[in-house]
């Protein structure tokens, strides 16, 4: 097996099939990023996985999954204004909790260079929403490079620290789902390792770092200032392409994902416009941008989400007086969804009907879209089987981000509102003013505890309002692959000093604490009945290791027995519980409305058995032999 | 050398990831232009999951509806969905017969898909259909019984057993590789 560490830590020239989010991880090697933060999110975590494969004793870099974005923002922050190159990545809407600090980056004098990596989620793959951080740039005055590519990705980042380094500015690196799970070969350069000093460079006289009273003002002079300068610096950058096509009247402006997508649907037309694909989305190429509209009769923005390039361009046509025709989104559609191939035929049809010959037939699948599910064993199910059969049906539940958010599809229907990491306690609260007939219950994950669910928590205990809080505490981030969090007992260099959830809760001041193991269905039942029916705040800690991570973990262990659990056909009074209130999808119906236990899927945990009415279901050893895949 | 683009799907925890990272490495040892591209995020939990793989282009990883030569599912379900969205006319279903309900039908409101849908669905879009099931020593090595029919059946051209052989032990741990070979090789 290649080793991803050894390959990353390669010192000659190499080529090798890698990640979008690989290719960055090598690239922070190469350009001497020392200091790098996160919190895990999809599209990113990859970086992550990448970055931790190094063994900690050889990484030349410290990194660290930090609380929750903004923590991460502010320790890259900090290392940049120690003279250290730092890079800070996560989600799209991790930004939204980065803000508070985000926007105060080009505000400073980054010694360092800062480069901030965000995975936007065109589609809305595995995000809340699909919103465009370009947006967010603009507010910020920070300068956007998007890659297309994993290879673009690798060179990108290297463009974006070169140029943060020597402005002392963050620069962002737009990532997009398909280009950080984007694979193709990439080829690498040589990279000589470098001790890391140990001197702190920070100077408070190469601030102001204070940004109070009319220092504010001028320092965002000077931000406004230097993205000017940026401006000028890559209007004429390498990192815009201009392809030629065959009709010289056409012309379209697209940047990203998108970018491949339509030379993809060209290959149909015989007709095919120029492109310019920019590589710095913000500030925009002003005159890169004016001569290609000038030299084009129309010009299509071809512009995944938002319409952020469609404006600046027009108003850069009206400024300067360019009467090319420009066409941007023309109906909602427009901004929805990711630039697949399919997307851009379609977009580019509706202004230029004839360009790409329709001779694809319709396809559409006949089945409905399978839905993410919790796996099999997953306590959230135990848990969410057994809280139901306490609450009333007109109680009201409050979901969070994690796992336990699947809690919301049937058949549990568990957690009806969903704002955001950590907003449950805030939002249940909310919902339980002015209302005495419906019970309110929150849920929370224990990552989404420690990155921004305590503030919802104080603010309960500190306002005392009147609902229950439900932890659903798995010892994990599980959503995103297993990363370690403040309460786990480990982090991304080794083993760490767990923070309990329980002496946190006392700690902040909560009275009315109990906890149970989700498997314990019946005592988990009793507990979030007591739990509600108390006047004020209560918090359950609904516990159980995520056995995802467990069964990986048991499988690699020689000896392991593979168990499963089976119906007694006897017995079975074809009750249905377990198939359609449990639901655990190992269980599976036949025509005669059997149920029979799939043994790919099960994992032996019993957590089923005691849903059974009839008591007709056991558990029965499998195959032995540990330590295989 | 030609296009041929391959479309994969599956059920989160299937091994998807490692089935199409092999066909890239597989392809890219064969001396073939190849990019490929997973779906997942949520996946991972028991949803669908897709992934793309384009031989003899680099333009983008994601292939079009409709256009893959070949296509691969590791479920019956899925390999039906898979085959009316993305098999190309005149292309390859290969699929593993085994079924992972949809919710829907274990809560009883819609029927297995069976292989009959799927042999159904392959003989309107004029695909062949090779369904795969066989004895394996671990479930978990159903992804590479697909791979050993495609090695056999030669259903990427220009890429070989060999090919795929080293492409594995790019990807596995040695205590994995061996038992995976075996299967590889029939």
């Amino acid at each position: 097996m290649k080793s991803l560490g050894d390959m990353l830590l390669n010192t000659g020239p190499f080529s090798e099939i890698v990640l979008g989010n690989t290719a960055l991880a090598r690239a922070m090697i190469e350009s001497g990023t020392e200091v790098i933060a996160s919190y895990p999110g999809s599209p990113t975590p990859e970086i992550g996985a990448a970055l931790m494969s190094v063994p900690k004793e050889r990484r030349p870099y410290y990194f660290e999954f930090s609380t929750n974005e903004k923590v991460a923002t502010e320790v890259a922050c900090g290392a940049s204004l120690n003279g250290r190159p730092s890079c800070v990545f996560f989600k799209s809407v991790g930004l939204n909790v980065a803000a508070d600090s985000f926007v105060q980056l080009s505000l400073l004098e980054l010694n360092g260079g800062l480069v901030a990596i965000l995975g936007d989620d065109p589609g809305a793959n595995s995000s809340q929403n699909e919103q465009d951080n370009r947006h967010i740039a603009r507010l910020a005055y920070i300068p956007v490079l998007e890659p297309a590519s994993p290879a673009e990705a690798y060179t990108f980042y290297l463009e974006a620290m070169k140029l943060s380094r020597k402005r002392k500015m963050p620069v962002i690196l737009r990532m997009t789902t398909h280009v950080c799970h984007g694979k193709e070969k990439v080829s690498f350069a040589g990279w000589t390792p470098r001790p890391i000093g140990s001197v702190p460079a920070f100077d408070s006289s190469a601030g102001p770092s204070i940004p109070l009273t009319t220092r504010a003002l001028d320092m965002k002079r000077r931000a406004i200032a230097r993205l000017a300068e940026v401006a000028q610096e890559t209007d004429g950058s390498p990192l815009h392409e201009l392809r030629e096509g065959n009709d010289p009247s056409k012309g379209v402006i697209t940047a990203g994902l998108p970018f491949r997508s339509l030379v993809d649907v060209l290959e149909d037309a015989a007709e095919k416009p120029d492109i310019l694909k920019l590589g710095v989305v913000h500030p925009l190429p002003k005159g890169l941008v004016a001569d290609f509209l000038r030299s084009h009769a129309s010009v299509k923005v071809l512009e995944e989400l938002d319409d952020v390039l469609e404006r600046e361009i027009k108003a850069l046509a009206f400024d300067l007086g360019i009467r090319t025709v420009i066409v941007g989104k023309t109906d909602p559609e427009d901004w929805i969804g990711e630039y697949t191939p399919d997307k851009v035929a379609e977009v580019l049809a509706k202004t230029w009907p004839s360009l790409v010959p329709r001779k694809r037939a319709e396809r559409a699948a006949t089945l409905a879209p399978r839905p993410p599910q919790m796996c099999p064993g997953c306590g959230h199910r135990s848990a969410f089987h057994a809280i139901k059969q306490t609450l009333a049906k007109e109680d009201i539940t409050v979901a969070d981000i994690g796992c336990h958010t699947l809690g919301f599809l049937p058949p549990y229907k568990m957690g009806e509102v969903l704002l955001s990491m950590g907003h449950s306690t805030g939002t249940a609260a909310g919902l339980s003013l002015f209302n005495t007939t419906r019970k309110v219950v929150a849920f929370l994950g224990d990552s989404t505890f420690f990155h921004a669910g305590l503030p919802g928590i104080v603010n309960a205990v500190f306002n005392n309002h009147n609902l229950t809080l439900i932890l659903m505490e798995n010892g994990t981030t599980a959503m995103t692959g297993h990363q370690d969090h403040a309460g786990s007992g480990g982090n991304a260099n080794g083993p760490a000093d767990a923070i309990p959830v329980r002496a946190v809760l006392e700690g902040l001041g909560v009275k009315s604490i109990r906890e149970a193991d989700t498997y314990s269905q019946a005592k988990l039942t009793a507990m979030v009945k007591e739990a509600v029916a108390e006047e004020g705040f209560s918090v359950v800690i609904a516990r159980h290791p995520c056995m995802l991570k467990y069964t990986r973990e048991q499988q690699r262990t020689p000896g392991y027995v593979r168990k499963s659990v089976n119906i007694d056909q006897e017995k079975c009074d074809k009750l249905h519980v377990c198939v359609e209130s449990f639901g655990c999808p190992s269980f599976q119906r036949d025509e005669e409305g059997r149920v029979v236990v799939s043994e790919e899927l099960c994992i032996g945990d019993g957590s089923c058995i005691q849903t059974c009415p009839a008591k007709a279901i056991g558990v029965k050893k499998v195959q032995e032999g540990g330590g295989k895949a | 050398m030609s296009r041929f683009d391959i479309y994969m799907s599956g059920v989160g925890g299937q091994g998807i990831g490692l089935l199409s990272e092999a066909i890239i490495r597989a392809a890219d040892y064969a001396g073939l232009a190849v990019c490929g591209v997973d779906t997942h995020g949520l996946a991972q939990r028991g949803g669908m999951v897709e992934s793309f793989v384009r031989i003899g282009t680099l333009t983008t990883p994601l292939v079009r509806k409709g256009s893959a030569k070949l296509v691969l599912a590791l479920e019956r379900t899925e390999a039906l969905r898979a085959v009316e969205l993305f098999a190309a006319p005149g292309g390859t279903l290969l699929y593993y017969d085994t079924c992972w309900q949809p919710l829907s039908v274990r809560l009883g409101t819609e029927k297995e898909t069976s292989a009959e849908d799927v042999a159904a669905a392959c003989a309107r879009l004029d695909v062949r259909v090779i369904p795969v099931r066989t004895e394996l020593p671990d479930v978990r090595m159903q992804n590479v019984a697909l791979l050993a029919v495609a090695a056999k059946e030669k259903l990427i051209p220009g890429v070989g057993v060999e090919h795929y052989e080293k492409a594995l032990a790019d990807l596995l741990p040695e205590r994995a590789l061996q038992g995976n070979l075996k299967v590889l090789k029939g």
